[in-house]
């Protein structure tokens, strides 16, 4: 039987705050899980709890079985957490840095220093392995720490936010090793940037005022919306209203209109836009299209609202 | 076994030899606190108190450890988040801050082998109180750092855990008399002086030396104080500690 991470009816609140409510999820632990959502959403909170770092208020969750809400130590054994707001202590070296958080994890000294060794080789940080952390970029920095978790071997990581503050080829590098940790493990990862949810993920979660309120794979994402295309229109002469009835709006900004509609519409607002030569884009829609749309969100410029 | 040795090694790793090795100059710093006292405390004594100022920096200085401490373990939890990483490691509360206190011992190892080879030379007393003042020792070192943890998992920043350090540094090293005897101290302001748990090993310790000559009974008492105190702090650094976020 396939080991799942459930949450059942997870909630959390910050004295009167609320930031998770009844949140309720079953995954296979294998894979990609990613969770976008906006800031104050509720991602960290959810994947603090998961990693055992917060206890919620009530609800429960299981990975492989074991409770993590009451048994925190035995799933502590099996998983490795990188914080969003982890930094890279200043006064240590990357190489001192993974070593001693291998120890941490309890594996003997000789271990520990292969581990390190090759994943410092693995992540290409060899030049900057023996240069204090103070001395080095921020970019470097994070990598030090992404290394640091996956050097641990743990089946099950929990990256939040893991690409930020890293440059597009130094993400590219990541997405590439994560792509071939997913095959054995399960990664449950927090990110802003939506391409890296789709280049990466197997499902995918959208949070929104700390409610999960769409998860599934990419495709059943985009069975369960009623647009299947995005139209990007660049015309001073189309109004907002014009464009309302054949779809959802969810951006004007710079002259620039962003509607949301099915294959009917598609074809129809693509001849009406080549008949009176407006220039305009089509695009199956995207998780970027996917996420404004279940969050309910538009952006527009006030002449627009 | 090798599994918690890893454990306490990793920390005396990365707030003692990484940091010295690293940094250089904070072996010069930890010296700087207990030698600058001492050699105060022996100037204006004219070399009256030189014993009594020997054992009381070894003593400074394992107090000292709890306050940095707090100050070390703040900083990792705060600033560098690494604190979260460790709780959601194998590495339970009770390792990693017994490790972080053995290294504390370490970082302070230049300081005390200079202190203990001028207490060789300098102090001369027999094994039995030489072991008393060893005991009390301890016992400081074990109710400070207690102390420096529980403090330090409420601070939520540097500027807190700063604020903290300065209390923790008044009460228990400035009010309390380590480097001299308690009379030196005039009495209305001598009882504030027993508001500081130090202030009763310190005692212990002068009494030992020779130095001070406590009754029997005030010896009981000094130690039930300082064993009741550091329990009570121990059970609640582990009891009330917030090691996992409520």
């Amino acid at each position: 039987m396939q080991e799942l991470i459930e949450c059942k009816n997870i909630s959390k609140t910050y004295g009167k705050k609320p930031a998770l409510k009844n949140v309720s999820f079953s995954l296979p632990l294998r894979g990609v899980f990613a969770l976008i959502g906006r800031n104050g959403a509720g991602k960290t909170t959810l994947i603090k709890i998961l990693s055992t770092l917060l206890e919620p208020t009530s609800g429960t969750a299981e990975i492989g079985k074991i409770n993590i809400v009451k048994n925190p130590a035995e799933i502590r054994k099996s998983i490795a957490v990188l914080s969003q707001e982890a930094k890279a202590v200043n006064w240590l070296t990357p190489r001192q840095q993974i070593f001693i958080y291998l120890l941490y994890r309890g594996m003997g000294i000789n271990e520990a220093k292969m581990k390190t060794e090759e994943v410092i080789k693995t992540f290409k940080i060899g030049k900057n392995a023996d240069i204090v952390n103070s001395r080095l970029s921020g970019g470097i920095k994070r990598k030090v720490l992404i290394a640091m978790v996956i050097s641990t071997g743990s089946k099950i990581l929990f990256l939040d936010e893991p690409t930020i503050g890293l440059d597009p080829i130094a993400r590219e590098e990541l997405w590439y090793i994560l792509r071939r940790l997913k095959k054995t493990h399960f990664i449950f990862l927090t990110t802003h940037y939506l391409n890296e949810a789709e280049a990466l993920a197997d499902n995918i979660g959208i949070f929104d005022e700390g409610r999960l309120v769409q998860i599934g794979t990419l495709q059943e994402l985009r069975k369960n919306i009623n647009y299947q295309y995005s139209i990007y229109v660049q015309e001073s002469r189309i109004s907002l209203k014009s464009l309302k009835r054949y779809g959802k709006v969810v951006k004007g900004i710079d002259n620039k209109l962003q509607l949301l509609v099915d294959q009917k519409n598609a074809d129809l607002l693509s001849k009406r836009f080549i008949q009176q030569k407006i220039r305009f884009s089509i695009n199956p829609i995207s998780l970027e299209d996917i996420f404004y749309y279940f969050t309910k969100k538009q952006i527009l410029e006030e002449s627009y609202e | 076994m090798s599994n918690i040795f890893s454990k306490i090694y990793a920390s005396v790793l990365v707030t003692a030899v990484y940091a010295m090795k690293n940094y250089p100059t904070m072996v010069i710093s930890s010296l700087l606190t207990p030698f600058s006292l001492l050699i105060f405390v022996i100037l204006i004594s004219k070399g009256a108190l030189l014993d009594i100022a020997i054992i009381g920096a070894i003593l400074s200085t394992m107090i000292s450890s709890g306050i940095v401490l707090q100050i070390d373990l703040s900083h990792l939890k705060n600033d560098f988040k690494m604190q979260d990483m460790i709780v959601s490691s194998p590495t339970s509360a009770f390792i990693y801050i017994f490790g972080m206190s053995i290294s504390e011992l370490v970082y302070n190892l230049p300081t005390f082998a200079i202190l203990i080879s001028l207490a060789v030379f300098f102090v001369h007393i027999p094994l039995v109180p030489i072991l008393t003042i060893i005991l009390v020792m301890c016992m400081s070192f074990a109710f400070s750092t207690s102390l420096g943890f529980l403090i330090s998992t409420f601070s939520s920043d540097m500027m807190q855990s700063w604020t903290f350090s300065g209390i923790l540094t008044i009460l228990l090293t400035t009010i309390s008399p380590i480097y001299y005897p308690i009379t030196y101290i005039p009495l209305p302001f001598r009882y504030v002086a027993y508001l500081s748990p130090t202030t009763y090993a310190a005692e212990i310790a002068q009494n030992a030396l020779g130095s001070l000559k406590l009754p029997l009974s005030t010896l009981i008492i000094n130690w039930i104080v300082l064993i009741a105190l550091s329990a009570i702090i121990l059970v609640i650094a582990i009891k009330k500690n917030r090691w996992r976020e409520k």
